[in-house]
């Protein structure tokens, strides 16, 4: 199959690793991966912080980008919620019916990775070997906004050597959302905090999930801590082969400024 | 003043009620973050209703068919909301009530200050109510010297301990029993000194306190859950029978409701009967729920007066997406399911209307620029959607308001040109490598994006972008 | 132009976009009628929600009375059956009694109007074997008499029975709060206990 990948801004400049990731994962499962050059941001970042205005653009950009493909994915529930639950809306407010109805089109081809895999392709066995105690959290968009379920934990079961604990109070926000954690970032913090007490009560040495940002969010936190803790995407897990685990090895984090 | 201009849909009055704060959620939220002792109360609360509501409503089969109607009744509603009104009006004046219409906070409490001025009354006793809350009735009442008494528990632990209310179903939430105990031995006259924290206890000093007011006051003032369009019929869903005492011992009864209240129909009762009581309080029916139509000869108050209450609900209906905040039938179970709320309380909100459903009706109901805050109050995890009985979209409509919020110059400006960068692939490219995108998007346009970095790292720029290693592939 | 014309008018006003209504509300939910009966779920409700159930032929109603009442004053409504109440307690008849002489008594006696199995719903109506709303609330105590005919399943079962322009008052176990910590407590302002006593069908009321 002939897949589009759209990397989202942040794997693209933050992230790489996620992205690439999913690069492998799917030539190695006998997919095509095309990379649409002129894609950059789905826009999501303006309309949840109030600039629907803006965001008008950069959502004619996506769609006139990703129109021509059958089926598009991106390593992350948050972005495809906003294609699937923004760009219509944005398109609308502008009066642009057109562009809404293009982007009803696109966004009913566009799937998260887990979704991908599960439902478009039929596989839960990737064939990825990832011998760690891991934890999922289960991020808000992809639980709530596109509903993927469980289809990362099935995934997530079929890998050799990986060891999956439960997250106590999986289903709380991690507390990132976007804009909410710079405007209200005490909350913010209090939510993290929270959520990071949940990841080390399951002594877990990595926690994924399907959305960088999120991951950006509790890594930095247990970073700060030194808690020990690494966050992992989930694409890099499920590329993961023996001999050939890389994920999350590469140590991104800084202290921060 | 013409014709026009007194038509117009208008957002509720500054000067008078209870929906605006003194100061921003963030700073608020930052003063109750810091105490632990309400955090702990919240949390304990909270925890307690999500595991009590989710077991009843997991009891029903039918939950979701439920919303699903429950939320087409309310957009209904919406649609026909003034010839509903005049069916209500006709329906309640035929049944012997009377009828009054408000246009704002200043008209509703003039109009229940004059119905109790008529009467001879110097007290009324108060079944909870949202509306007359959001007016500032009890304020309004004092002023002209007649004594208001809350007689819910929650009320009365609010009003004794000169306190605000920060929850819709329960107004002293914030408090535990300890706290309560102390409150009412500091406040209530001849209480027992040797009160206990028991709940029951304290619930028992409440019955002993109020017991004499009921008997002897002439007037009560409620609020209502529903009005039904078809038969003039109101309801008030209650616990602790304080509502019962109030709609059936005085003389006068006067209900302030808000327009959006109204039911088309008396078999629509089946829809919200099962609805409120599971998400609101958890349990499968609440203690008592009292229902009347004008007035019954020889049985119950032999006054009965409706006040109908706009206050800025005619500029919530006046915005398409936003109008679906007037579905709300006030059950909280937002609040309890909210992340924030359960660390911030309800003060932080500012408004009578805390949480997940007051950041979006409370913006409404006064303009977007008087609480331009609150839309930005949430981190859009949607869990106030999954909970909502009737199904209302609060994130998607926190992003509707916050389109409409008062933007910071700086901020408004690094947005555009974001925007126009990232419409530009080869300028997004060489920003891209010339920042990584958390400048892009962090430092350079948001200027508080250190209050992430206080107590995170950021993630170090890696050696080549996504798009870099594409193109070497 | 007074208030009515002003509110309406904004209404008006604010819906200038007339917005169809849905061209019907989908009513997928169990409706009335979809479900039997079941009395030992009524019950069961009942009993969790801290209410006391007695089950009876209807000739022991006033034993059950006695049980629970016997030696003390109750307040009857003008329409009850004389022969649910014993010897044993002292009973005035609701003839427009003022709010402190029902307050007086210890207890309340009545029938009802219909009950919802799956809630533990109790409906009292206002007929005459019912009373006055006031004399089921301020007595500390509620006999409540329910036949096995006047149980429906739900509520869509109950809001299709009971008659609209009636006081109604539905009654789900003992007065309680869950305003302290969210906890459920009985017993506040409304009778601090509730016995219904349910006799077969067809009995209660024509004795």
């Amino acid at each position: 199959m002939r897949i589009a990948l759209f990397v989202t801004c942040l794997a693209d400049t933050l992230f790489p690793e996620a992205a690439k990731a999913t690069v492998r994962l799917l030539e190695r499962l006998g997919h095509e991966v095309v990379f649409p050059a002129d894609q950059t941001c789905c826009g999501q970042m303006h309309v949840n912080t109030g600039y629907p205005d803006d965001a008008l653009r950069l959502v004619r950009r996506h769609v006139r980008v990703f129109a021509p493909y059958d089926v598009v994915v991106a390593p992350s529930g948050s972005c495809v919620g906003s294609v699937r639950h923004q760009h219509a809306m944005v398109a609308r407010r502008a009066g642009d019916e057109r562009l809404a109805s293009r982007a009803e089109e696109v966004a009913s081809r566009t799937c998260e990775l887990s979704e991908l895999l599960v439902d478009v392709l039929g596989v839960t066995d990737v064939g990825a070997y990832f011998p760690h105690r891991v934890t999922y959290h289960p991020t808000c968009h992809s639980l709530r906004m596109i509903r993927v379920g469980d289809k990362p934990l099935r995934l997530l079961r079929e890998v050799r050597g990986l060891e999956l604990v439960e997250l106590p109070q999986a289903e709380q926000c991690c507390g990132f959302g976007g804009t909410f954690a710079v405007k209200n970032a005490d909350t913010s913090t209090a939510m993290l905090a929270d959520k990071m007490r949940n990841v080390l009560a399951t002594r877990a040495e990595v926690c994924t999930a399907g959305d960088s940002s999120c991951l950006m969010h509790i890594g930095g936190g247990l970073s700060r801590l030194r808690a020990g803790v690494r966050t992992v995407h989930l694409a890099e897990i499920l590329a993961s082969t023996e001999g050939a685990e890389t994920a999350g090895e590469r140590d991104r984090l800084e202290v921060g400024s | 003043m013409t014709r026009t201009f007194l038509g117009m849909p208008a957002t509720a009055p500054r000067g008078v009620g209870n929906l605006r704060g003194e100061e921003s959620f963030p700073a608020a939220a930052r003063r109750a973050l810091g105490d632990a002792q309400l955090r702990r109360n919240l949390r304990h609360a909270t925890t307690t209703i999500r595991a009590k509501s989710g077991a009843v409503i997991g009891e029903l089969p039918d939950w979701e068919q439920l919303r699903a109607a429950g939320s087409a009744i309310k957009a209904d509603v919406m649609a026909r909301l003034p010839e509903l009104l005049e069916q209500l009006e006709s329906a309640v004046i035929a049944a012997g009530g009377t009828v009054h219409w408000a246009a704002d906070a200043v008209e509703a409490n003039r109009i229940v200050t004059d119905l109790v001025r008529a009467a001879g009354a110097e007290r009324v006793m108060k079944v909870k109510s949202m509306a007359t809350q959001e007016i500032g009735l009890n304020e309004a009442l004092e002023a002209a010297g007649i004594e208001p008494v809350e007689t819910d528990l929650a009320e009365l632990i609010v009003q004794l301990g000169r306190d605000r209310p920060s929850h819709i179903l329960v107004p002293a939430i914030h408090r535990n029993r300890a706290e309560i105990r102390e409150i009412f031995l500091r406040e209530m006259p001849g209480v027992d000194p040797a009160l206990t924290d028991e709940p029951a206890a304290l619930a028992a000093a409440a019955r002993r306190h109020l017991r004499e007011t009921f008997l002897s006051t002439r007037v009560a003032v409620s609020g209502a859950n529903f009005a039904v369009a078809e038969t003039g019929t109101l309801a008030v869903v209650e616990s602790e029978g304080n509502g019962r005492m109030c709609l059936t011992l005085p003389e006068t009864l006067i209900t302030v409701m808000g327009v959006e209240k109204i039911i088309p129909s008396w078999a629509d009762l089946e829809v919200f009967l099962q609805l409120l009581p599971r998400a609101s309080t958890g349990e499968r029916m609440n203690p008592y729920t009292s229902m009347w139509t004008g007035v019954t000869p020889g049985d119950g108050p032999q006054q009965v007066h409706l006040v109908l209450l706009d206050n800025g609900r005619s500029a919530v209906l006046a915005d398409a997406v936003g109008r679906q905040a007037l579905h709300c039938i006030r059950c909280s179970a937002c609040l309890n399911v909210c992340p924030v709320y359960e660390r911030t309380g309800g003060h932080a909100y500012g408004s009578v209307y805390p949480g997940p459903i007051g950041a979006v009706l409370s913006p409404q109901l006064t303009g977007v620029p008087d609480n331009a805050s609150l839309p930005y109050a949430s981190s859009l995890c949607g869990a106030c959607y999954d909970a909502c009985p009737v199904k209302i979209n609060i994130p998607e409509l926190l992003v509707h308001l916050r389109g409409q919020a008062p933007h910071p110059a700086t901020e408004a400006a690094a947005m555009g040109a974001a925007a126009y960068t990232m419409d530009h692939p080869r300028l997004y490219a060489a920003a891209q490598r010339a920042a990584g995108l958390a400048r892009l998007a962090g430092r350079a346009l948001l200027p508080p994006l250190n209050g992430w970095t206080a107590s995170r790292d950021l993630p170090a720029a890696p050696p080549q972008t996504f798009r870099q290693w594409w193109a070497e592939r | 132009m007074n208030s009515r014309e002003i509110v309406l008018g904004r209404l008006r006003a604010a819906l200038g976009d007339r917005p169809a209504p849905p061209a019907a509300v989908p009513r997928d939910y169990r409706p009335a009628g979809a479900l039997g009966v079941d009395l030992d779920l009524l019950v069961h409700r009942l009993t969790d929600y801290r209410a006391t159930v007695h089950r009876c032929p209807e000739a022991d109603v006033a034993q059950v009375v006695d049980e629970v009442l016997g030696g003390r004053r109750v307040v009857v409504p003008p329409g009850l059956p004389r022969h649910w109440l014993p010897a044993t307690v002292a009973a005035v008849t609701d003839q427009n009694l003022t709010a402190e002489q029902i307050a007086a008594v210890d207890g309340v006696v009545t029938a009802a109007a219909v009950a919802v199995a799956e809630t533990g719903t109790i409906v009292l109506d206002a007929a005459p074997d019912q009373g006055r709303r006031v004399i089921s609330l301020l007595p500390d105590v509620h006999v409540c008499v329910l036949r096995a005919d006047q149980v429906v399943a739900t509520v869509p079962d109950a809001v299709a029975r009971v008659a609209p322009g009636r006081p109604l008052t539905w009654i789900s176990g003992p007065s309680a709060t869950s305003d302290i910590e969210l906890n459920r407590v009985e017993g506040v302002h409304g009778p601090r206990q509730l016995h219904v006593v349910l006799v077969p069908d067809g009995q209660a009321g024509h004795g």
